[in-house]
Protein backbone atom coordinates (compact mmCIF):
# COMPACT_ATOMS: atom_id res chain seq x y z
CA UNK A 1 0.00 0.00 0.00
CA UNK A 2 1.16 3.26 -0.82
CA UNK A 3 0.62 4.96 2.56
CA UNK A 4 1.49 8.15 4.21
CA UNK A 5 2.08 11.90 3.16
CA UNK A 6 -0.46 13.58 1.52
CA UNK A 7 1.23 16.91 1.06
CA UNK A 8 -0.60 18.60 4.22
CA UNK A 9 -4.25 17.15 3.33
CA UNK A 10 -5.52 14.95 5.64
CA UNK A 11 -7.75 12.62 4.40
CA UNK A 12 -11.63 11.98 5.85
CA UNK A 13 -12.79 8.67 5.94
CA UNK A 14 -16.14 6.76 7.09
CA UNK A 15 -16.77 3.35 6.33
CA UNK A 16 -20.64 1.70 5.61
CA UNK A 17 -20.34 -2.00 6.48
CA UNK A 18 -23.40 -4.37 5.45
CA UNK A 19 -23.00 -7.65 7.19
CA UNK A 20 -25.38 -10.18 6.16
CA UNK A 21 -26.37 -11.95 8.81
CA UNK A 22 -26.02 -15.94 9.67
CA UNK A 23 -29.87 -16.67 10.18
CA UNK A 24 -31.61 -20.14 8.67
CA UNK A 25 -34.16 -17.63 7.29
CA UNK A 26 -34.77 -14.40 5.42
CA UNK A 27 -35.57 -11.36 7.68
CA UNK A 28 -39.16 -11.49 6.88
CA UNK A 29 -40.13 -15.06 5.58
CA UNK A 30 -39.07 -18.12 6.56
CA UNK A 31 -37.37 -19.30 2.52
CA UNK A 32 -33.96 -20.42 3.69
CA UNK A 33 -30.52 -18.28 3.67
CA UNK A 34 -27.92 -20.13 1.76
CA UNK A 35 -25.20 -19.03 -0.66
CA UNK A 36 -24.77 -20.34 -3.64
CA UNK A 37 -28.04 -22.55 -4.34
CA UNK A 38 -29.48 -22.50 -7.51
CA UNK A 39 -31.05 -19.52 -8.67
CA UNK A 40 -34.23 -18.47 -7.77
CA UNK A 41 -35.20 -21.50 -5.56
CA UNK A 42 -35.28 -20.03 -2.26
CA UNK A 43 -38.32 -17.56 -3.00
CA UNK A 44 -42.27 -17.17 -1.82
CA UNK A 45 -44.39 -14.53 -1.98
CA UNK A 46 -42.92 -12.17 0.41
CA UNK A 47 -39.35 -11.91 -0.97
CA UNK A 48 -40.87 -11.70 -5.04
CA UNK A 49 -42.91 -8.91 -3.72
CA UNK A 50 -45.91 -10.62 -4.78
CA UNK A 51 -49.28 -8.80 -4.13
CA UNK A 52 -50.99 -10.15 -0.38
CA UNK A 53 -47.69 -11.27 1.33
CA UNK A 54 -47.00 -9.82 4.35
CA UNK A 55 -44.06 -9.90 6.13
CA UNK A 56 -42.97 -11.51 9.35
CA UNK A 57 -39.87 -10.46 11.49
CA UNK A 58 -37.39 -12.89 12.34
CA UNK A 59 -36.62 -13.28 15.67
CA UNK A 60 -33.00 -14.55 15.28
CA UNK A 61 -32.38 -12.24 13.18
CA UNK A 62 -33.30 -9.18 15.87
CA UNK A 63 -30.72 -11.27 18.38
CA UNK A 64 -28.06 -11.13 16.21
CA UNK A 65 -28.26 -7.53 15.29
CA UNK A 66 -29.30 -6.74 19.10
CA UNK A 67 -25.95 -9.01 19.56
CA UNK A 68 -23.82 -6.95 17.01
CA UNK A 69 -24.63 -3.60 18.73
CA UNK A 70 -23.42 -4.67 22.33
CA UNK A 71 -20.25 -5.76 20.85
CA UNK A 72 -19.97 -2.80 19.60
CA UNK A 73 -20.90 -0.96 22.78
CA UNK A 74 -24.40 0.74 21.25
CA UNK A 75 -27.28 1.82 23.00
CA UNK A 76 -30.06 -0.99 21.91
CA UNK A 77 -33.32 1.50 21.24
CA UNK A 78 -36.97 0.86 20.38
CA UNK A 79 -36.87 0.49 16.34
CA UNK A 80 -39.22 0.74 13.42
CA UNK A 81 -38.92 0.23 9.76
CA UNK A 82 -39.42 2.14 6.92
CA UNK A 83 -39.28 1.66 3.32
CA UNK A 84 -37.12 3.11 0.94
CA UNK A 85 -38.91 3.59 -2.41
CA UNK A 86 -36.87 3.07 -5.46
CA UNK A 87 -37.51 1.23 -8.77
CA UNK A 88 -34.38 -1.58 -9.94
CA UNK A 89 -35.18 -5.10 -10.82
CA UNK A 90 -33.24 -5.92 -7.77
CA UNK A 91 -36.21 -5.37 -5.52
CA UNK A 92 -38.98 -6.49 -6.82
CA UNK A 93 -41.17 -5.22 -3.81
CA UNK A 94 -40.17 -1.72 -5.70
CA UNK A 95 -38.57 -0.95 -1.67
CA UNK A 96 -36.31 -1.80 0.49
CA UNK A 97 -37.45 -2.73 4.27
CA UNK A 98 -34.95 -0.61 6.65
CA UNK A 99 -34.74 0.66 9.82
CA UNK A 100 -34.75 4.68 9.38
CA UNK A 101 -34.59 7.01 11.72
CA UNK A 102 -35.35 4.98 14.69
CA UNK A 103 -32.53 2.64 14.29
CA UNK A 104 -32.00 -0.56 16.61
CA UNK A 105 -27.98 0.23 17.48
CA UNK A 106 -27.05 3.93 17.80
CA UNK A 107 -24.01 5.80 19.38
CA UNK A 108 -21.16 2.78 20.36
CA UNK A 109 -17.18 2.61 19.06
CA UNK A 110 -14.90 0.08 18.24
CA UNK A 111 -11.41 -0.02 19.35
CA UNK A 112 -8.85 -1.37 16.94
CA UNK A 113 -5.51 -2.89 17.53
CA UNK A 114 -3.29 -0.08 17.99
CA UNK A 115 -5.30 1.59 20.33
CA UNK A 116 -7.29 3.79 18.34
CA UNK A 117 -11.08 4.19 18.35
CA UNK A 118 -13.68 4.89 15.93
CA UNK A 119 -17.44 5.79 16.70
CA UNK A 120 -20.42 3.79 15.37
CA UNK A 121 -23.12 5.87 14.76
CA UNK A 122 -25.67 3.20 14.25
CA UNK A 123 -25.79 -0.75 13.14
CA UNK A 124 -29.61 -1.35 11.20
CA UNK A 125 -31.57 -4.11 10.11
CA UNK A 126 -32.87 -4.33 6.79
CA UNK A 127 -33.52 -6.69 4.49
CA UNK A 128 -30.90 -7.63 1.30
CA UNK A 129 -31.51 -7.08 -2.60
CA UNK A 130 -31.52 -9.66 -5.51
CA UNK A 131 -28.30 -10.63 -7.20
CA UNK A 132 -28.30 -8.82 -10.78
CA UNK A 133 -25.84 -10.11 -13.70
CA UNK A 134 -25.32 -7.54 -16.20
CA UNK A 135 -25.08 -9.62 -19.49
CA UNK A 136 -24.53 -8.96 -23.21
CA UNK A 137 -22.42 -5.89 -24.18
CA UNK A 138 -19.16 -5.55 -22.17
CA UNK A 139 -20.04 -7.68 -19.12
CA UNK A 140 -20.57 -4.41 -16.98
CA UNK A 141 -23.05 -1.94 -15.85
CA UNK A 142 -22.40 0.24 -18.24
CA UNK A 143 -23.10 -1.03 -21.91
CA UNK A 144 -24.74 -3.93 -20.92
CA UNK A 145 -27.75 -5.09 -22.96
CA UNK A 146 -29.91 -6.64 -20.41
CA UNK A 147 -29.82 -8.18 -16.43
CA UNK A 148 -30.78 -11.15 -15.16
CA UNK A 149 -32.21 -11.42 -11.63
CA UNK A 150 -31.81 -14.27 -8.85
CA UNK A 151 -33.72 -13.59 -5.97
CA UNK A 152 -32.61 -15.76 -3.38
CA UNK A 153 -30.44 -13.17 -2.04
CA UNK A 154 -33.17 -11.00 -1.86
CA UNK A 155 -34.99 -10.51 1.82
CA UNK A 156 -31.70 -11.77 4.05
CA UNK A 157 -31.21 -10.00 6.91
CA UNK A 158 -28.49 -7.86 6.76
CA UNK A 159 -27.10 -5.29 9.49
CA UNK A 160 -25.48 -1.94 8.67
CA UNK A 161 -22.33 -0.59 10.04
CA UNK A 162 -22.08 3.45 9.28
CA UNK A 163 -18.76 4.26 11.47
CA UNK A 164 -17.96 8.11 12.25
CA UNK A 165 -16.25 9.56 10.08
CA UNK A 166 -12.80 9.32 12.47
CA UNK A 167 -11.07 7.26 10.05
CA UNK A 168 -7.76 9.12 8.65
CA UNK A 169 -5.75 7.00 6.95
CA UNK A 170 -5.74 3.83 4.50
CA UNK A 171 -4.21 2.03 7.05
CA UNK A 172 -6.44 2.74 9.53
CA UNK A 173 -9.46 2.23 7.08
CA UNK A 174 -7.97 -1.62 6.86
CA UNK A 175 -7.66 -1.73 10.26
CA UNK A 176 -11.71 -0.78 11.49
CA UNK A 177 -12.10 -3.33 8.80
CA UNK A 178 -10.89 -5.87 9.71
CA UNK A 179 -11.51 -5.68 13.67
CA UNK A 180 -15.14 -5.43 12.39
CA UNK A 181 -14.69 -8.54 10.49
CA UNK A 182 -13.55 -9.95 14.15
CA UNK A 183 -16.33 -9.09 15.86
CA UNK A 184 -18.68 -9.51 13.37
CA UNK A 185 -17.20 -13.58 13.73
CA UNK A 186 -17.25 -13.87 17.07
CA UNK A 187 -20.37 -12.92 17.91
CA UNK A 188 -22.07 -15.04 15.74
CA UNK A 189 -23.52 -13.09 13.42
CA UNK A 190 -21.36 -13.51 10.20
CA UNK A 191 -19.11 -15.72 8.62
CA UNK A 192 -17.14 -12.84 7.98
CA UNK A 193 -16.92 -13.99 4.09
CA UNK A 194 -15.89 -10.89 2.09
CA UNK A 195 -15.48 -12.87 -1.21
CA UNK A 196 -18.88 -14.31 -1.11
CA UNK A 197 -20.58 -10.87 0.23
CA UNK A 198 -21.50 -11.39 3.09
CA UNK A 199 -19.40 -8.69 4.41
CA UNK A 200 -19.54 -5.31 2.08
CA UNK A 201 -17.93 -2.20 2.29
CA UNK A 202 -18.77 0.94 1.01
CA UNK A 203 -16.50 4.20 1.76
CA UNK A 204 -17.12 7.60 2.25
CA UNK A 205 -14.42 9.65 1.55
CA UNK A 206 -12.98 12.99 1.90
CA UNK A 207 -9.83 15.20 2.18
CA UNK A 208 -9.33 18.91 4.06
CA UNK A 209 -6.30 20.85 4.71
CA UNK A 210 -5.23 19.52 8.09
CA UNK A 211 -6.69 18.50 11.51
CA UNK A 212 -8.95 21.73 11.98
CA UNK A 213 -10.39 22.01 8.83
CA UNK A 214 -14.35 22.23 7.67
CA UNK A 215 -15.04 18.48 5.95
CA UNK A 216 -14.45 18.69 1.91
CA UNK A 217 -17.11 17.14 -0.06
CA UNK A 218 -17.33 13.42 0.12
CA UNK A 219 -17.38 10.70 -2.10
CA UNK A 220 -19.10 7.10 -1.81
CA UNK A 221 -16.79 3.97 -2.92
CA UNK A 222 -18.93 0.88 -4.23
CA UNK A 223 -17.54 -2.48 -4.95
CA UNK A 224 -14.58 -2.88 -2.38
CA UNK A 225 -14.55 -6.71 -2.19
CA UNK A 226 -11.66 -7.36 -0.12
CA UNK A 227 -9.24 -5.28 2.50
CA UNK A 228 -6.93 -5.09 0.61
CA UNK A 229 -9.35 -3.48 -2.17
CA UNK A 230 -10.24 -1.20 0.49
CA UNK A 231 -7.31 0.30 1.52
CA UNK A 232 -5.98 0.76 -2.03
CA UNK A 233 -9.31 2.46 -3.07
CA UNK A 234 -9.55 4.69 0.06
CA UNK A 235 -6.05 5.80 -0.92
CA UNK A 236 -6.59 6.09 -4.76
CA UNK A 237 -9.60 8.28 -3.65
CA UNK A 238 -8.13 10.67 -1.25
CA UNK A 239 -5.14 11.33 -3.98
CA UNK A 240 -7.75 12.07 -6.74
CA UNK A 241 -9.67 14.43 -4.82
CA UNK A 242 -6.42 16.52 -3.87
CA UNK A 243 -5.58 16.51 -7.38
CA UNK A 244 -8.71 17.75 -8.35
CA UNK A 245 -8.34 20.41 -5.58
CA UNK A 246 -4.99 21.74 -5.84
CA UNK A 247 -5.92 21.96 -10.04
CA UNK A 248 -8.55 25.05 -9.24
CA UNK A 249 -11.17 22.42 -9.38
CA UNK A 250 -13.93 20.92 -6.83
CA UNK A 251 -14.97 17.94 -5.76
CA UNK A 252 -18.66 16.15 -6.87
CA UNK A 253 -20.45 14.10 -4.58
CA UNK A 254 -20.97 10.92 -6.25
CA UNK A 255 -21.20 7.46 -6.07
CA UNK A 256 -17.69 5.74 -7.45
CA UNK A 257 -17.25 2.28 -8.51
CA UNK A 258 -14.04 0.34 -7.48
CA UNK A 259 -11.80 -0.77 -10.27
CA UNK A 260 -9.64 -3.41 -8.81
CA UNK A 261 -8.17 -3.95 -12.06
CA UNK A 262 -7.60 -0.36 -13.15
CA UNK A 263 -6.47 0.24 -9.65
CA UNK A 264 -8.82 3.73 -9.60
CA UNK A 265 -12.62 4.86 -9.16
CA UNK A 266 -14.69 5.90 -11.77
CA UNK A 267 -18.22 7.65 -11.03
CA UNK A 268 -21.24 5.56 -11.23
CA UNK A 269 -23.76 8.28 -10.53
CA UNK A 270 -24.66 11.61 -8.74
CA UNK A 271 -26.15 10.99 -5.13
CA UNK A 272 -29.60 11.31 -5.23
CA UNK A 273 -31.33 13.16 -2.24
CA UNK A 274 -32.01 11.14 0.66
CA UNK A 275 -35.69 12.15 0.42
CA UNK A 276 -36.12 11.29 -3.09
CA UNK A 277 -36.49 7.25 -1.80
CA UNK A 278 -40.18 8.82 -0.05
CA UNK A 279 -38.81 6.92 3.18
CA UNK A 280 -42.50 6.06 4.93
CA UNK A 281 -42.85 3.86 7.62
CA UNK A 282 -43.73 0.30 6.84
CA UNK A 283 -47.33 -0.28 8.06
CA UNK A 284 -47.06 -3.85 7.63
CA UNK A 285 -44.43 -4.18 10.87
CA UNK A 286 -45.00 -3.19 14.25
CA UNK A 287 -41.86 -1.57 16.33
CA UNK A 288 -39.36 -3.82 18.07
CA UNK A 289 -38.86 -3.21 22.18
CA UNK A 290 -36.32 -4.83 23.37
CA UNK A 291 -36.47 -4.63 27.34
CA UNK A 292 -33.84 -5.19 29.73
CA UNK A 293 -34.80 -8.36 30.19
CA UNK A 294 -34.07 -9.16 26.77
CA UNK A 295 -30.89 -7.52 26.17
CA UNK A 296 -29.00 -9.17 29.03
CA UNK A 297 -30.25 -12.25 27.80
CA UNK A 298 -28.40 -11.43 24.51
CA UNK A 299 -25.44 -10.31 25.89
CA UNK A 300 -25.38 -13.13 27.68
CA UNK A 301 -24.60 -15.23 24.62
CA UNK A 302 -21.77 -13.10 23.40
CA UNK A 303 -18.91 -15.48 22.86
CA UNK A 304 -15.30 -13.37 23.52
CA UNK A 305 -14.13 -10.29 21.20
CA UNK A 306 -10.96 -10.30 19.81
CA UNK A 307 -9.77 -7.31 21.89
CA UNK A 308 -10.26 -9.53 24.87
CA UNK A 309 -8.64 -12.48 23.21
CA UNK A 310 -5.61 -10.99 22.12
CA UNK A 311 -5.67 -9.55 25.78
CA UNK A 312 -5.59 -12.89 27.32
CA UNK A 313 -2.63 -13.73 25.27
CA UNK A 314 -0.54 -10.83 25.90
CA UNK A 315 -1.52 -11.79 29.96
CA UNK A 316 -0.13 -15.60 29.30
CA UNK A 317 3.29 -13.84 27.73
CA UNK A 318 3.76 -11.10 30.67
CA UNK A 319 2.79 -14.08 32.78
CA UNK A 320 5.50 -16.09 31.42
CA UNK A 321 8.22 -13.35 31.15
CA UNK A 322 9.32 -14.90 27.58
CA UNK A 323 13.06 -13.01 26.38
CA UNK A 324 12.18 -9.84 27.94
CA UNK A 325 11.54 -11.16 31.31
CA UNK A 326 8.03 -11.58 33.86
CA UNK A 327 5.84 -8.27 33.35
CA UNK A 328 7.64 -7.39 29.68
CA UNK A 329 5.39 -6.52 26.90
CA UNK A 330 5.09 -8.39 23.78
CA UNK A 331 7.57 -7.71 20.81
CA UNK A 332 6.41 -6.45 17.57
CA UNK A 333 6.72 -9.69 16.50
CA UNK A 334 4.76 -11.49 19.12
CA UNK A 335 1.78 -8.90 18.71
CA UNK A 336 2.21 -9.60 15.25
CA UNK A 337 1.49 -13.82 15.82
CA UNK A 338 -1.04 -12.35 18.29
CA UNK A 339 -3.20 -10.85 15.94
CA UNK A 340 -2.64 -13.78 13.68
CA UNK A 341 -3.39 -16.72 16.47
CA UNK A 342 -7.01 -14.74 17.45
CA UNK A 343 -7.59 -13.55 13.56
CA UNK A 344 -7.33 -17.80 12.81
CA UNK A 345 -9.26 -18.31 16.11
CA UNK A 346 -5.76 -20.35 17.49
CA UNK A 347 -6.21 -19.08 20.38
CA UNK A 348 -8.06 -21.62 22.73
CA UNK A 349 -5.15 -24.06 21.50
CA UNK A 350 -2.45 -21.87 22.48
CA UNK A 351 -3.85 -21.21 26.06
CA UNK A 352 -4.78 -25.10 26.72
CA UNK A 353 -0.93 -25.63 25.57
CA UNK A 354 0.43 -23.25 27.76
CA UNK A 355 -2.11 -24.28 30.64
CA UNK A 356 -0.39 -28.20 29.65
CA UNK A 357 2.87 -26.64 30.83
CA UNK A 358 4.56 -25.29 27.55
CA UNK A 359 6.67 -21.39 27.16
CA UNK A 360 4.17 -19.06 26.30
CA UNK A 361 6.29 -17.36 23.81
CA UNK A 362 7.33 -20.89 21.98
CA UNK A 363 3.57 -21.89 22.13
CA UNK A 364 2.40 -18.75 20.21
CA UNK A 365 5.54 -18.91 18.18
CA UNK A 366 4.77 -22.54 16.73
CA UNK A 367 0.92 -21.69 16.73
CA UNK A 368 1.25 -18.32 14.41
CA UNK A 369 4.23 -19.85 12.24
CA UNK A 370 3.30 -23.47 11.72
CA UNK A 371 0.13 -24.59 13.07
CA UNK A 372 -1.38 -21.12 11.18
CA UNK A 373 -0.30 -22.75 7.88
CA UNK A 374 -3.35 -25.18 8.30
CA UNK A 375 -5.40 -23.05 10.39
CA UNK A 376 -8.55 -25.89 9.65
CA UNK A 377 -6.63 -28.53 10.72
CA UNK A 378 -5.13 -26.90 13.86
CA UNK A 379 -8.30 -26.03 15.17
CA UNK A 380 -8.86 -29.54 15.56
CA UNK A 381 -5.72 -29.86 17.61
CA UNK A 382 -5.59 -31.26 21.11
CA UNK A 383 -3.80 -29.15 23.15
CA UNK A 384 -2.46 -31.78 25.05
CA UNK A 385 -0.82 -33.78 22.26
CA UNK A 386 0.35 -30.09 20.85
CA UNK A 387 1.91 -29.46 24.15
CA UNK A 388 3.67 -32.72 24.20
CA UNK A 389 5.07 -32.23 20.85
CA UNK A 390 6.05 -28.60 22.20
CA UNK A 391 7.78 -30.11 25.46
CA UNK A 392 10.20 -32.68 23.04
CA UNK A 393 11.60 -29.52 21.07
CA UNK A 394 12.08 -27.68 24.97
CA UNK A 395 13.76 -30.40 25.93
CA UNK A 396 15.88 -31.03 23.13
CA UNK A 397 15.12 -34.24 22.02
CA UNK A 398 13.41 -32.89 18.58
CA UNK A 399 14.95 -30.09 16.50
CA UNK A 400 12.80 -27.33 15.48
CA UNK A 401 12.43 -29.15 11.98
CA UNK A 402 12.10 -32.24 12.83
CA UNK A 403 8.83 -30.30 14.93
CA UNK A 404 7.14 -28.77 12.02
CA UNK A 405 7.46 -32.35 10.49
CA UNK A 406 6.29 -34.41 13.63
CA UNK A 407 3.06 -31.08 13.58
CA UNK A 408 2.07 -31.59 10.00
CA UNK A 409 1.45 -35.17 10.59
CA UNK A 410 -0.17 -34.55 13.70
CA UNK A 411 -2.36 -32.17 12.56
CA UNK A 412 -3.76 -34.40 9.71
CA UNK A 413 -4.12 -37.48 11.43
CA UNK A 414 -3.66 -36.51 15.07
CA UNK A 415 -2.16 -40.12 17.07
CA UNK A 416 0.63 -39.40 19.72
CA UNK A 417 3.51 -36.91 18.55
CA UNK A 418 5.76 -39.19 20.31
CA UNK A 419 4.96 -42.53 18.00
CA UNK A 420 5.37 -40.34 14.85
CA UNK A 421 8.37 -39.06 15.80
CA UNK A 422 9.58 -42.27 16.36
CA UNK A 423 8.07 -43.47 13.12
CA UNK A 424 9.83 -40.45 11.24
CA UNK A 425 13.36 -41.84 13.02
CA UNK A 426 13.28 -38.60 14.64
CA UNK A 427 15.00 -40.11 17.36
CA UNK A 428 17.55 -37.41 19.70
CA UNK A 429 20.36 -37.55 18.42
CA UNK A 430 22.58 -39.24 20.85
CA UNK A 431 25.19 -36.46 23.01
CA UNK A 432 27.93 -38.69 22.38
CA UNK A 433 27.11 -38.25 18.68
CA UNK A 434 26.65 -34.86 18.82
CA UNK A 435 30.06 -33.74 20.55
CA UNK A 436 31.74 -36.06 17.93
CA UNK A 437 30.13 -34.35 14.72
CA UNK A 438 30.86 -31.11 16.37
CA UNK A 439 34.68 -32.17 17.40
CA UNK A 440 34.84 -33.39 13.35
CA UNK A 441 33.51 -29.81 11.76
CA UNK A 442 35.74 -27.84 14.11
CA UNK A 443 38.50 -29.71 12.79
CA UNK A 444 37.69 -29.74 8.95
CA UNK A 445 37.33 -26.06 9.59
CA UNK A 446 40.04 -24.34 11.29
CA UNK A 447 40.32 -20.84 9.90
CA UNK A 448 36.02 -20.70 10.77
CA UNK A 449 36.82 -22.02 14.28
CA UNK A 450 39.54 -19.20 14.81
CA UNK A 451 37.12 -16.52 14.22
CA UNK A 452 34.61 -17.78 16.45
CA UNK A 453 37.62 -18.01 18.92
CA UNK A 454 38.56 -14.54 18.41
CA UNK A 455 34.66 -14.02 19.53
CA UNK A 456 32.98 -13.52 16.42
CA UNK A 457 29.73 -15.30 17.64
CA UNK A 458 28.36 -15.32 14.31
CA UNK A 459 30.46 -18.16 13.17
CA UNK A 460 28.11 -19.91 15.69
CA UNK A 461 25.61 -19.96 13.10
CA UNK A 462 27.64 -21.39 10.29
CA UNK A 463 28.91 -24.49 12.82
CA UNK A 464 25.03 -25.10 13.52
CA UNK A 465 24.03 -24.87 9.99
CA UNK A 466 27.08 -27.76 8.96
CA UNK A 467 26.43 -29.76 12.18
CA UNK A 468 22.54 -29.99 11.30
CA UNK A 469 23.61 -30.38 7.64
CA UNK A 470 25.42 -33.49 8.81
CA UNK A 471 22.72 -34.70 10.79
CA UNK A 472 20.23 -34.05 8.62
CA UNK A 473 18.38 -31.44 11.21
CA UNK A 474 18.27 -34.23 13.85
CA UNK A 475 20.92 -32.04 16.18
CA UNK A 476 19.04 -29.84 18.81
CA UNK A 477 20.62 -26.04 17.71
CA UNK A 478 20.73 -25.23 21.37
CA UNK A 479 22.94 -28.50 22.43
CA UNK A 480 25.21 -27.63 19.59
CA UNK A 481 25.38 -24.23 20.67
CA UNK A 482 26.35 -25.20 23.90
CA UNK A 483 28.84 -27.51 22.71
CA UNK A 484 30.42 -24.79 20.26
CA UNK A 485 30.73 -22.59 23.59
CA UNK A 486 31.96 -25.55 25.87
CA UNK A 487 34.95 -26.15 23.48
CA UNK A 488 36.22 -22.34 23.36
CA UNK A 489 35.86 -22.29 26.78
CA UNK B 1 -59.65 25.41 -0.84
CA UNK B 2 -56.25 25.24 -0.06
CA UNK B 3 -55.48 24.25 3.95
CA UNK B 4 -52.68 24.90 6.07
CA UNK B 5 -50.60 21.64 4.53
CA UNK B 6 -51.56 22.04 0.87
CA UNK B 7 -49.61 20.45 -1.74
CA UNK B 8 -48.24 22.72 -4.81
CA UNK B 9 -48.71 21.79 -8.51
CA UNK B 10 -44.65 21.75 -8.29
CA UNK B 11 -44.90 19.12 -5.12
CA UNK B 12 -47.07 16.82 -7.30
CA UNK B 13 -45.14 16.73 -10.90
CA UNK B 14 -41.89 16.00 -8.75
CA UNK B 15 -43.51 12.83 -6.08
CA UNK B 16 -44.71 12.01 -10.07
CA UNK B 17 -41.53 11.80 -11.24
CA UNK B 18 -40.00 10.39 -8.18
CA UNK B 19 -42.95 7.39 -8.64
CA UNK B 20 -42.31 7.21 -12.66
CA UNK B 21 -45.37 8.59 -13.93
CA UNK B 22 -46.12 10.81 -16.70
CA UNK B 23 -49.12 13.31 -16.22
CA UNK B 24 -50.41 15.61 -18.47
CA UNK B 25 -50.95 19.40 -17.22
CA UNK B 26 -54.48 17.98 -16.84
CA UNK B 27 -53.51 15.27 -14.73
CA UNK B 28 -51.13 17.54 -12.69
CA UNK B 29 -53.97 19.73 -11.88
CA UNK B 30 -56.78 17.10 -11.00
CA UNK B 31 -54.28 15.47 -8.59
CA UNK B 32 -52.92 18.78 -7.02
CA UNK B 33 -56.86 19.46 -5.88
CA UNK B 34 -56.92 15.39 -5.07
CA UNK B 35 -54.09 15.25 -2.93
CA UNK B 36 -54.34 18.55 -1.68
CA UNK B 37 -57.76 17.34 0.09
CA UNK B 38 -56.44 14.68 1.73
CA UNK B 39 -53.61 16.96 2.85
CA UNK B 40 -56.21 19.50 4.10
CA UNK B 41 -58.40 16.24 6.05
CA UNK B 42 -55.04 14.97 7.78
CA UNK B 43 -54.33 18.85 9.32
CA UNK B 44 -57.93 18.36 11.32
CA UNK B 45 -55.82 16.44 13.37
CA UNK B 46 -53.32 19.45 14.21
CA UNK B 47 -56.46 21.24 15.40
CA UNK B 48 -56.96 18.33 18.27
CA UNK B 49 -55.12 19.23 21.89
CA UNK B 50 -52.43 16.38 21.74
CA UNK B 51 -50.55 17.65 24.32
CA UNK B 52 -49.70 14.06 26.58
CA UNK B 53 -50.36 11.74 23.33
CA UNK B 54 -47.46 10.17 22.81
CA UNK B 55 -46.05 9.94 18.78
CA UNK B 56 -47.04 7.11 17.43
CA UNK B 57 -45.67 4.93 14.45
CA UNK B 58 -48.54 2.19 14.05
CA UNK B 59 -52.39 1.96 14.18
CA UNK B 60 -51.49 -1.33 16.38
CA UNK B 61 -50.73 -1.19 19.91
CA UNK B 62 -48.07 -3.62 18.93
CA UNK B 63 -44.56 -4.55 19.80
CA UNK B 64 -41.89 -6.87 18.91
CA UNK B 65 -44.02 -9.68 16.71
CA UNK B 66 -41.39 -12.20 15.84
CA UNK B 67 -41.33 -15.56 14.03
CA UNK B 68 -38.80 -18.07 14.85
CA UNK B 69 -35.73 -19.06 12.58
CA UNK B 70 -37.29 -22.01 11.02
CA UNK B 71 -37.45 -22.58 7.22
CA UNK B 72 -40.71 -22.91 5.61
CA UNK B 73 -41.40 -23.88 2.13
CA UNK B 74 -40.29 -22.62 -1.01
CA UNK B 75 -42.31 -21.86 -4.05
CA UNK B 76 -41.67 -23.85 -7.71
CA UNK B 77 -39.21 -22.53 -9.83
CA UNK B 78 -40.48 -23.42 -12.76
CA UNK B 79 -44.26 -22.10 -11.17
CA UNK B 80 -42.40 -18.71 -10.52
CA UNK B 81 -40.11 -18.51 -13.78
CA UNK B 82 -43.80 -19.05 -15.55
CA UNK B 83 -45.07 -15.43 -14.71
CA UNK B 84 -41.79 -13.19 -15.65
CA UNK B 85 -42.18 -11.94 -19.32
CA UNK B 86 -38.48 -13.19 -20.06
CA UNK B 87 -35.84 -15.67 -18.41
CA UNK B 88 -32.57 -16.67 -19.22
CA UNK B 89 -30.45 -19.53 -17.13
CA UNK B 90 -33.12 -20.24 -14.67
CA UNK B 91 -33.16 -16.02 -13.85
CA UNK B 92 -35.97 -13.08 -14.20
CA UNK B 93 -34.33 -11.43 -17.45
CA UNK B 94 -34.66 -7.30 -17.33
CA UNK B 95 -33.97 -4.55 -19.22
CA UNK B 96 -30.82 -3.09 -18.44
CA UNK B 97 -30.66 0.19 -16.14
CA UNK B 98 -27.89 2.34 -16.52
CA UNK B 99 -26.33 3.23 -13.03
CA UNK B 100 -26.42 0.41 -9.84
CA UNK B 101 -29.40 -0.10 -7.35
CA UNK B 102 -28.78 2.51 -4.33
Amino acid sequence: MTGGDLGGWEMVVGLEVHCELKTATKLFCGCPNVFGDEPNTNVCPVCLGLPGSLPVLNQQAVELAMAIGTALGCEIRPSTFHRKNYFYPDMPKDYQISQYDEPINVDGHLELPDGSVVGIVRAHLEEDTGKTTHAGGTGRIHGSDYSLVDYNRSGVPLVEIVSAPDIRSAAQARAYAAELRGVLVATGASDGRMEEGSMRVDANVSVRRGPDAPFGTRCEIKNLNSLRSLARAVEYEARRQIEVLESGGTVAQQTRHWDEDAGRTVTLRSKEEATDYRYFLEPDLVPVVPDAQWITAVADTLGMLPAARRARLVDLLRADGGAGGAGAAPTAAQQDQIATVVDLGLDDLVVGTVAAGVAAPLTLARAANEAATEPELARGLDPVAFAALLGMEESGSLSATQVKSVLAELMRSGGDPAAIAAAKGFEALAEDTLVATVAELVAAHPDEWQRFCDGDDKLAGFFTGQVMKATQGKANGKAVAAELRRLRG
Amino acid sequence: MPGRYSISRDDVAHVAMLARLELSDAELDTYTDQLGAVLDHAADVAALDLAGVPPTSHALALANVLRPDEPRPCLDRAEVLASAPAVEDDRFRVPSIMGEAP
